[in-house]
């Protein structure tokens, strides 16, 4: 009978390796492709050039058949939310594209500043005063208006002079998994159905997953979901299917600006940097990428973002960390339990299939 | 014992304590349904080309039918027009067949009827071709002030512009050889 | 399309949407190209990211104005303004392109001494008629060439002045879109003036017409900050001319105006004495909103065009097929050989039964005399003179202005059938329509014979859309239609089949049309589907020995051609489907010659000869396209040439020469009487030479231009169940504005009943500012009611600084409202109908409805349920005196209806 390995760094008590947090420069090697594999691959969404059409949402629902969206949480009926254009709300086990909408509104002190490149006629921050209406207050109308007033502290427009008084915004984002490389949800999975593909990506597997749930805290993201009327978990699989065949996921392929780019990481890093380099040199100051830095707390992700502000703004956690990172201190006290379970899980089923 | 062996491997945690995947993270954590996975565009029977019915912008589309049913519509990537993307209209366009709302057989509502009633398609065309003839005749002139206009004003007909040119032709075709002249199309709206 | 028709000659996109991407500017007016062409703005973005300016100019800050460099909010309606304002800085700052506006245009040309101008009238052209609200166009005339009495010498051109003279006075509106291919005709050559000095000259007449649309003047008329115009001028400007070009981009925002054909001339006029027609980069492109639009006008259903915009036979002027060919008889360009095309057209339709001894046919062509366009025909419904309808992928009672008096028009038809994939809303207004609650309607009034027929897909048959530019392209079938479903050919076709069994023994006269056309098509399967391709073939059209045509030049008038189409012929050259073409764009430069087949003759950039000078060379290294090669002695360059190949740059006509032949070498607008793009259009549009600002019919300001306040020649469909707010009534205090999203389609049949798209957009709202939410107490995501004179809508309320109040210079404040319209009570995702809200009044050019701007007032809170409705609309009506909306059953008369079968009263 073949040797039991003793190489698990869960059960050595420290992660040297970088397995569990930190940067990993070949993910599909650390989970077992060995032999010759695929470039790890992911998405590059910039949402600067993002129009809010919601290809992707529809692309990857209708490839991967998912339900109608029952996930925004306050009513499972169709309804219009409210938040700007987005009803789709969030991420969930029926929709794993979401795209975010953002308004954000800024008076312009007159007279007008004078034209140049987008970016470069930037004004002092801070909302100005408006002329309320006549009745009701102004502040209460905006209170309940879709404006995002806590993003005018820091307003760098790349685009969207309106009129020449005022600066409007509409910030479009299109989410979807991050395909962490340090990925909580595959490290909790006690099933084994979520797993690490050969080209890098975080998948679960239909077959085999339970529902037990404790992937759904386990996503600093809060991405992966449960479907109500089935139990199980769902979030995007990068189009697993269509990778294996070659093919570009749904999402990408639709998208009509290329907002989101999808290809081998490595290049699509570098294609983020010169996207971004390009955006600075142009004064658009808070551009900034999210989920490229190999050293955050999910030793990168897999789906990178071009963001225009601050992440909050677009609901996104502006420092996440992977849930497992402290799990090596506690398996080590855990090992000996657990190889015990094991153990005696696996006497179990071989005696019940020798019967 | 090789079939005990074969079964064992099929078992993550055996491949996972034995292979080279010790977190049983990735190639130890394999299903059956993972390794037989395949894109259903490769199992299509047949890719058919086709044109996106929605706006003009006229984005071509790849239209995969497997066992005579649609099972994908995705852009065509060739198409120097829209380089195979396709906007959430164009991605949704298979659910123009497949929608459980389509109706697909005649439906038929008798005057002053409170409900619909089925009626075989021949029939309709038949009965469809009675009242043409009759609202013909009754609307036609063949002077109007003084002037000859050959028409009848009994028969009008509105298009939507999702009407294909060959059947905008023969509709043109035939309303003219029947005198109908309040002939009009969404282009107008 | 007479607006882009009467400046350039063919009412089609001048310019194609992958050539957007050479432009150095982008100007997106009238159009919401991100959210309602989200595929095509690829392009557009193409050009951003090679440093491109992009200005939106639109009412909304929208999905376009968010990737826009600029986004220029403007009062709804005053395009006009606007445009007149940037023509005239571009005139007084000397910005225009002198040499292409020298030789390109009729800027040169001398108006005739009658002409008297709106600036002398306060708003008004010479030559109208007030009692019938329309113009007589003879003062708007060129001075000729040649006095008039010389042209007796000419018996053509006598033959012809006869046959015009004797002519009863007809409406030019009902042939205008007869200048979609080929610009409206004139009876002869201008007098000219090469300096454009002489004050009658137009380039002297567009001086002084334009002089009071100032910066100041824009600026209080739209409601914008001067600089916002300045920089739109600048960047427009600095971006034309001999290296640079920018492109226009409009849609439905301008052509759904009482003044929609102006706006177009007004950018016309502009995009010309920039020098940016027929060059890559520039242009004017018109996006369609449909799959087929562009299609379903070239191969019209519609009432005043034949095939190829060939107008409809008009009983008044057309009695033999001499007298429909008169004003093409010795004419210039391409549209002197309208005989050919016409005469090709009738074999085509007739074949053998067409020869020259019964004009080809021609009396058997029903004959014109009027409006009979959808709208007038849906009154002339209510009044019971239409026994039977066919509705063919339309659904009018949500994708119509006024839905309650399209149901009323359908609630008084004999007989209507529904050709569709879903069960719409105007198949089923007899059983669920909104005047079932209010009492107007009920089944058991209602006679209608309904037949709802299922149709086909657009995988489930072989056929051809034309899309925006032009572009033919061959879907083939991938699946048969399930159950009863079927193509709207076979429909066609077999109920064709069956008329001419049932009169197949009739010898009466009006039944020979029928019987003699030609109607016989392979069929294919257990369905006996008719053969598509075979139809194709016969739109383009066969030569004497029954081989395809490759090009209408071929086409005859002795009947030794025929051709359904001649502006589709060569669609099928060299016996192959040219529109099946599919070599991928990645082994073809940009313009991609072998994608498809667009008309005319493939070229996929109109007028592009004047991509280069008069002497043939390209104005420029960078933008060169089209140019003439002396050594081969043709036309070169990256597409193909719209103009005659082997035509010498320097040639000149010969005295008497017609057709093609009487057009220069440096005449680059060919389907023009006179060659010339057009500054000033003398004929073709029926609501003035030049265009004007006028308000809207319902607006809230008055026309600070002129006394005259809305269009003169507006045209209005009266009754009960068309009330129309009075402009600038404290009743109606608000603008409302109608769109589309990008996550359905139109009336919605093609999207509330896809599960996809139902929940992006889950449910009729209307979006205003806070500004307005504070005055009217509207609370965010809660109900608010609209009312207009015609009805009252509930819609959810999106409050957002996208929507943005206009403030005038005199301090008054226009709050603006913007309602996308795809809702009904029918599918997954359901609301109120945006269209009930709005009236119906129409371009006078082109039929076409102004639902882009209306007056509505909004209040918070669900509307009134049943019979209170109507005494709410009602009491509106009464408050704006206006008169009473009040109808008897089915929405006819009260009084008749009081005496009709199953009255109440």
């Amino acid at each position: 009978m073949t040797s039991i390995s003793s190489a698990s760094p869960g059960l050595a008590g420290n992660d040297p390796s970088n397995r569990l947090f930190g940067p990993l420069p070949d993910v599909s090697a650390d989970a077992g492709y060995v032999e010759e594999h695929p470039a790890r691959v992911g998405f590059f969404t910039d949402t600067s050039v993002c129009i809010g059409c919601k290809a992707c949402e529809v692309a990857c629902k209708e490839w991967n058949t998912l339900p109608m969206d029952d996930s925004h949480g306050v009513r499972d009926a169709m309804g219009m939310s409210g938040m700007s254009y987005d009803n789709t709300g969030m991420l969930g086990a029926n929709s794993w594209r979401h795209v975010a909408f953002v308004e954000q509104t800024r008076t312009v002190d007159l007279p007008m500043p004078t034209f140049g490149r987008p970016g470069d006629d930037r004004q002092g921050s801070g909302p100005s005063p408006m002329t309320p209406g006549d009745g009701v207050s102004l502040a209460d109308a905006q209170q309940s208006s879709v404006l995002n007033a806590e993003a005018l502290s820091e307003f760098d427009p790349q685009t969207g002079q309106s009129g020449a008084d005022k600066q409007i915004r509409w910030l479009m984002s299109s989410d979807v998994c991050k395909h962490c490389t340090h990925a909580g949800c595959l490290d909790v999975c006690p099933t084994g159905a979520l797993f690490r593909t050969e080209f890098g990506t975080v998948v679960v597997q239909g077959d085999i997953c339970n529902g037990c749930g404790y992937c759904v805290p386990a996503c600093p993201y809060g991405v992966i979901d449960q479907r109500k009327d089935d139990g199980r978990v769902f979030k995007c699989t990068m189009c697993y299917d269509r990778l294996t065949d070659g093919l570009q996921p749904a999402c990408a392929t639709a998208c009509p600006t290329q907002s989101i780019q999808f290809g081998d990481l490595d290049e699509l890093q570098a294609r983020a940097d010169a996207r971004l380099a390009t955006l600075k040199g142009q004064g658009v100051e808070t551009a900034r990428l999210y989920g490229r830095d190999e050293n955050d707390g999910v030793g990168g992700a897999g789906a990178f973002f071009l963001l225009l502000d601050e992440p909050e703004v677009y609901g996104l956690p502006p420092d996440p960390v992977v849930t497992t990172r402290d799990v090596p201190a506690m398996w080590k006290a855990a090992a000996q339990g657990a190889a015990l379970i094991i153990g005696v899980a696996v006497s179990a089923v071989l005696g019940s299939r020798k019967r | 014992m090789t079939r005990v062996k074969t079964w064992l491997e099929s078992w993550p945690v055996y491949r996972q304590l034995t292979g080279s995947d010790p977190l049983g993270r990735g190639t130890a954590a394999r299903s059956k349904a993972t390794e037989a996975v395949v894109s259903r565009t490769a199992t299509a029977d047949r890719v058919v080309k086709s044109v996106c019915p929605y706006c003009a912008v006229g984005c071509a589309q790849n239209v995969y039918v497997k066992d005579e049913q649609i099972v994908q519509i995705e852009g065509d990537p060739d198409s120097p027009i829209n380089r195979g993307r396709l906007c959430p209209k164009g991605s949704a366009s298979k659910q123009l067949v497949t929608s459980p709302s389509r109706t697909t057989t005649v439906k038929y509502r008798r005057p002053f009827g409170t409900e619909w009633e089925d009626l075989e398609l021949d029939t309709a065309m038949e009965m469809i071709a009675d009242r043409v003839l009759e609202a013909r005749r009754k609307g036609w002139q063949d002077e109007d002030a003084g002037y000859r206009v050959n028409r009848t004003m009994g028969i009008a007909s509105l298009g939507g512009a999702t009407l294909d040119n060959e059947e905008n032709y023969l509709m043109k075709k035939l309303y003219s050889a029947l005198g109908a002249i309040q002939i009009e199309n969404q282009a107008r709206i | 399309m007479p607006g882009l028709g009467a400046s350039f000659g063919r009412g089609g996109a001048t310019n194609f949407l992958e050539d957007l991407s050479n432009a150095d500017c982008i100007v997106i007016e009238g159009s919401n190209m991100a959210e309602c062409h989200p595929v095509g703005f690829q392009w557009v973005m193409e050009a951003k990211a090679r440093g491109a300016k992009i200005i939106h100019i639109d009412p909304r800050f929208t999905r376009t104005s968010a990737v826009a460099d600029l986004h220029v909010p403007l009062r709804i309606g005053t395009d006009i303004a606007f445009l007149g304002g940037l023509i005239r800085y571009v005139l007084d700052n000397d910005l225009y392109f002198r040499d292409y506006v020298v030789a390109y245009t009729n800027a040169a040309a001398l108006v005739g001494e009658d002409f008297v101008d709106v600036e002398d009238l306060d708003g008004l052209f010479s030559g109208y008629d007030a009692e019938n609200r329309m113009y007589d166009e003879d003062s708007w005339a060129y001075e000729p060439a040649n006095p008039p009495e010389s042209s007796a010498d000419d018996p053509a051109e006598a033959a012809e002045q006869e046959q015009l003279d004797d002519a009863p006075a007809v409406r030019e509106s009902d042939q205008a879109q007869a200048a979609g291919s080929g610009g409206p005709p004139i009876p002869s050559k201008p007098k000219r003036d090469e300096t454009l000095q002489h004050p009658r000259s137009v380039f002297q007449v567009l001086k002084r017409h334009f002089a009071r649309y100032t910066p100041e003047m824009v600026s209080e008329v739209c409601g914008i900050e001067p600089a916002v115009f300045e920089q739109v001028a600048k960047w427009v400007t600095s971006n034309s001319g001999r290296e640079r070009t920018t492109a226009w981009v409009y849609s439905v925002g301008w052509t759904q105006h009482s003044v929609g054909a102006q706006y177009i001339r007004t950018a016309s006029i502009l995009q010309t004495l920039l020098g940016n027609i027929g060059r890559p980069g520039g242009g004017i492109l018109a996006l369609r909103g449909h799959a087929s639009i562009q299609g379903s006008t070239d191969v019209p259903t519609l009432f005043n065009l034949l095939p190829g915009y060939l107008p409809m036979p008009h009983a008044m002027q057309h009695s033999t097929l001499d007298e429909y060919c008169a004003d093409a008889a010795g004419k210039a360009g391409f549209w002197g050989n309208k005989r050919d095309y016409m005469v090709s057209l009738l074999k085509a339709w007739f074949g053998d039964a067409a020869q020259p001894e019964n004009d080809f046919g021609f009396d058997w062509l029903p004959k014109i005399n009027g409006d009979h366009s959808s709208y007038r025909t849906i009154a002339d419904m209510i009044e019971g003179k239409v026994s039977g309808y066919f509705l063919v992928g339309e659904n009018p009672t949500v994708g119509h202005p006024n839905g309650r008096m399209n149901r009323f028009g359908l609630a008084n038809l004999d007989w209507l059938v529904v050709r569709d994939l879903q069960m719409i809303e105007s198949a089923t207004f007899w059983k669920e329509g909104p005047e079932l609650e209010t009492g107007e309607m009920s089944p058991d009034t209602i006679g209608t014979e309904v037949f709802f027929m299922p149709a086909a897909t657009h995988v489930e048959k072989d056929g051809t859309f034309t899309q925006t530019q032009r572009l033919l392209q061959w879907r083939h079938k991938a699946v048969e239609p399930p159950n009863d479903a079927r193509s709207d050919l076979w429909f066609f076709f077999h109920l064709g089949r069956i008329l001419r069994e049932r009169l197949k023994d009739s010898t009466d006269p009006r039944d020979q049309a029928l019987l003699r056309m030609t109607w016989d098509y392979p069929l294919h399967g257990e369905t006996r589907d008719p053969d598509a391709d075979a139809v194709l073939r016969e739109i383009n059209g066969t030569g004497p020995d029954g081989q395809p045509l490759s090009s209408y030049m071929q086409m005859k008038d002795d009947g030794s051609t025929s051709g359904g189409c001649w502006i589709y012929t060569g669609v099928y050259a060299d016996g192959v489907n040219q529109a099946a073409r599919r070599k991928p764009g990645s082994e073809q430069g940009t313009v991609a010659s072998e994608w498809g087949w667009a008309w005319p003759l493939n070229r996929r950039m109109l007028y592009n000869r004047a991509s280069a000078d008069p002497d043939g060379k390209p104005w420029s290294e960078r933008k060169k396209y089209v140019w003439w090669d002396e050594a081969a002695g043709e036309w070169t360059g990256v597409d193909v040439p719209d103009f005659e190949k082997n035509k010498r740059p320097d040639y000149v006509p010969p005295e008497g020469a017609r057709a093609q032949d009487a057009l220069a070498g440096d005449d680059p607008f060919v389907m023009q009487g006179d060659g010339k793009a057009w500054l000033y259009a003398p004929a073709g549009l029926v609501d003035g030479p030049l265009p004007t600002h006028y308000e809207p019919v319902e607006s809230v300001v008055e026309n600070a231009f002129y006394g005259t306040q809305a269009s003169p020649t507006v045209e209005r469909i009266d009754g009960p169940w068309n009330r129309e707010n009075p402009s600038r009534s404290e009743v109606f205090p608000f603008q409302v504005t109608t769109y589309r999203l990008t996550e359905h389609h139109t009336a919605g049949a093609m999207s509330r009943t896809l599960p996809y798209l139902s929940e992006l957009q889950p449910e009729f709202f209307v979006e205003v500012s806070p500004e307005l939410a504070a005055l009217r107490g509207l609370t965010h995501n809660d109900y608010a009611t609209l009312v207009s004179a015609r009805s009252a809508i509930e819609a959810k309320v999106l409050v957002t600084e996208r929507v943005r109040p206009i403030k005038l210079r005199d301090g008054r404040v226009v709050h603006q409202i913007g309602m996308p319209y795809h809702w009904s009570y029918g599918g997954l995702s359901t609301g109120d109908s945006a269209n009930d809200l709005l009236g119906i009044a129409l371009d006078a050019n082109t039929h076409i409805q102004e639902d882009k701007v209306s007056t509505a007032d909004i209040v918070p809170g669900r509307r009134p349920r049943g019979p209170e409705l109507l005494e709410f609309v009602e009491a509106y009506r009464r408050r704006a005196g206006v008169a009473s909306g009040r109808v008897g059953v089915n929405g006819r008369d009260p009084v008749e209806a009081s005496a009709g079968e199953g009255s109440t009263q």
